[in-house]
């Protein structure tokens, strides 16, 4: 935008002016496509059912108040038990991953020990396995146990992972250094009360990365809920904003539903995203393969 | 299937830690001045002097959440999988009641699904769509991430954080939010076009199928692989760009010729999550099916195995299935790294 004003009041570009134009124009293009389904689906959230199939797209409609209470009294709110439950395996289950995998990690990192390279190795294969391989004895070994469709189902096996691990190694490495840890430990201090006090605070920064990656990660998890769970008190959003359309494919009147639905449940993540964008440290991905 | 894995898996991922210490360069430590002490000093020895044997348990007592995790969550299910994958289910009691009962059946399974044409045209169909897919979106991707990295263009602010915005969009919510572009009915693209007198677009017919499918997975992309080469752009020391601008390299070149091989192995970590993603697509086409009639139960590898394990409650069926899979990611994988590997990271060291 600010390209195509600078162009317009200065007509004469000079050639590194000009150079910049077109770099801008397909940037904006970019952002162009990646912003019109947003846009669009908070439009269409303000639309009532006829005006979603009569008015042109992109006018906004008058039917936004009347959407959300239907979204949020349908079937006695079950759209907000959704959120919530997504809110528990997301947040909750992140919140641990991360914990375990920067413990982990650090013992990668800053010990060395018998068997740590191949143990490291063994983890990080890990990340190859499709989740397919893994739901299907997953969910029979949860119903020899009893735990199929419960909470833990899902929340116990987003727990573990590799790339978290990787990636808590990766920062680790470059986070605590060494000596400190050495003057540390002269000064008397227990391994666990080094780490606790000295080197957790260190890798907080790439902690946070770690968790909104798999918070994004587990909030996208589709399929594991959707073998696990039968019960639809317990679903994550995604897997009852599924089963809402499913139900809704005979009948148009549960579009505006699911529509508003999906607009919900894209703009907190989206105001989060924004908002730990600058705590976040995804150098750390590539920084880590950096020849 | 752990320990078979571990294996061949060693290859690659040696070459992953081997890169990871100069992240000490690029991320740099909360108290300046650590990277020295991070990068330079080896890390203690276990059972070394100052470290008793508080010290020498420390690292396993660490591991230990994560390697319960991970025996229970990923080693045995993998095991289990395996296993299964060699029994069936056949009727064993004979007369009336004849009950259906796991039964070893040896490699039965596996020649099945791979004599099956059904599991066979899912696998040509997710190969259209991930040829389709991936190299649009890496494309994209750096082609958007140099742009950014180039200091000439304006609005950058703006632009990666708008171009990244669609990796908040869960795929299954993407798939939705784009299959109500998609649907005739709700259709802005549509809309327009049939204002024109044009008729709407078939999004979700025929052909059209693919690349409505593959944009998803493109639009839902771009900004995570933008992100990850971006940074490895921004690794990229000055002075290399500088020389060669003085040299009179033109930024075209500049960027063909030193940046893009620079951060080629950003691109093969991308290239191989692109790659991953693709053979487990099962979301979108999932989310989708309920709008169109060109997606069938078994449209995809994945989708086949779901049907096979919980629609025809066939289990070892499914587990078989997803370990050719699993097989297939591996050694897809390995070649690519393989491939990629004399020019990226072979070279760098």
């Amino acid at each position: 935008m600010s390209a195509s004003t600078t162009g317009a009041r200065r007509p004469g570009l000079l050639p590194h002016q000009r150079a910049r134009l077109l770099p801008t124009v397909v940037l904006l293009i970019g952002a162009f496509y990646c912003l019109v389904p947003l846009a669009w689906i908070v439009v269409a959230a303000t639309k009532s059912n006829t005006e979603l199939f009569s008015t042109f797209t992109f006018t906004p409609g008058t039917g936004l108040l009347d959407n959300l209470r239907e979204l949020f009294t349908y079937q006695d709110g079950a759209f907000g038990r959704w959120a919530l439950n997504s809110l528990l395996y997301a947040g909750l289950g992140s919140l641990l991953c991360t914990l375990i995998s920067a413990v982990a990690g650090y013992a990668f990192s800053r010990y060395e020990f018998p068997g740590r390279t191949a143990l490291f190795y063994l983890i990080l294969a890990g990340v190859l396995l499709p989740g397919m391989l893994l739901a299907i004895p997953q969910y029979i070994i949860m119903t020899k146990i009893g735990m199929v469709g419960s909470y833990w189902s899902v929340l116990l096996p987003g727990l573990i992972s590799p790339f978290a691990i990787y990636l808590a190694r990766v920062y680790a490495d470059a986070a605590v250094p060494v000596s400190t840890i050495e003057s540390a430990r002269m000064d008397g201090a227990s391994e666990y009360r080094i780490f606790g006090t000295i080197a957790l605070p260190m890798m907080l920064p790439g902690m946070v990365t770690i968790f909104m990656l798999q918070f994004v990660g587990a909030w996208n998890n589709f399929l594991l809920p959707y073998v696990m769970l039968s019960d639809e008190s317990r679903f994550p959003i995604n897997v009852g904003l599924y089963t809402l359309l499913s139900k809704g494919s005979g009948e148009p009147s549960l579009y505006s539903l699911a529509i508003v639905g999906t607009a919900v449940s894209v703009l907190p993540l989206i105001a989060l995203l924004l908002f730990l964008q600058r705590f976040w440290r995804l150098d750390m991905i590539s920084g880590g393969l950096k020849g | 299937m752990s320990e078979t894995t571990s294996g061949p898996a060693s290859g690659p991922a040696t070459d992953l830690a081997a890169g990871a210490a100069p992240a000490a360069v690029s991320a740099p430590a909360p108290d300046s001045g650590s990277g020295n002490g991070a990068r330079g000093a080896p890390p203690p020895r276990a059972g070394g002097g100052r470290r008793g044997l508080g010290g020498f348990l420390a690292p396993y007592v660490f591991l230990t959440p994560a390697l319960a995790l991970f025996v229970a969550f990923l080693a045995i299910p993998v095991g289990y999988a395996l296993y299964l994958s060699v029994q069936g289910l056949r009727i064993v009691d004979e007369g009336v009641f004849g009950t259906r009962s796991e039964v070893f059946v040896g490699f039965a399974n596996y020649a099945d699904i791979l004599t099956d044409s059904t599991f066979w045209a899912g696998f040509g169909r997710m190969a259209l769509y991930g040829v389709i897919g991936v190299p649009l979106t890496l494309g994209a991707a750096l082609l958007f991430a140099l742009l950014l990295d180039y200091g000439g263009a304006r609005a950058r602010r703006f632009s990666r954080a708008a171009i990244f915005l669609p990796y908040a969009v869960p795929g299954v919510i993407a798939s939705l939010l784009w299959g109500f572009m998609y649907l005739p009915s709700t259709s802005p693209f549509s809309h327009v076009t049939e204002e024109l007198g044009l008729g709407g677009i078939p999004f979700l017919d025929g052909g059209w199928i693919f690349p409505s499918l593959a944009n998803i997975a493109v639009w839902g992309g771009i900004g995570f692989n933008m992100i990850i080469i971006y940074t490895a752009l921004r690794g990229i020391p000055p002075e290399l760009a500088d020389a060669a601008r003085i040299d009179g390299c033109s930024e075209w070149r500049l960027a063909l010729r030193i940046k893009v091989p620079l951060v080629a192995p950003a691109l093969v970590l991308t290239g191989l999550f692109s790659l991953i993603g693709t053979l487990q697509v099962y979301g979108e086409p999932t989310m989708l099916r309920p709008m169109t009639v060109e997606i069938d139960q078994t449209w995809v590898p994945l989708m086949y195995i779901y049907r096979d394990g919980f629609i025809r409650d066939d289990l070892p069926m499914a587990a078989a299935g997803s370990v050719v899979l699993a097989i297939g990611t591996l050694v897809l994988s390995l070649a690519l790294l393989r491939v990629t590997q004399r020019r990226t990271f072979g070279g760098a060291q």
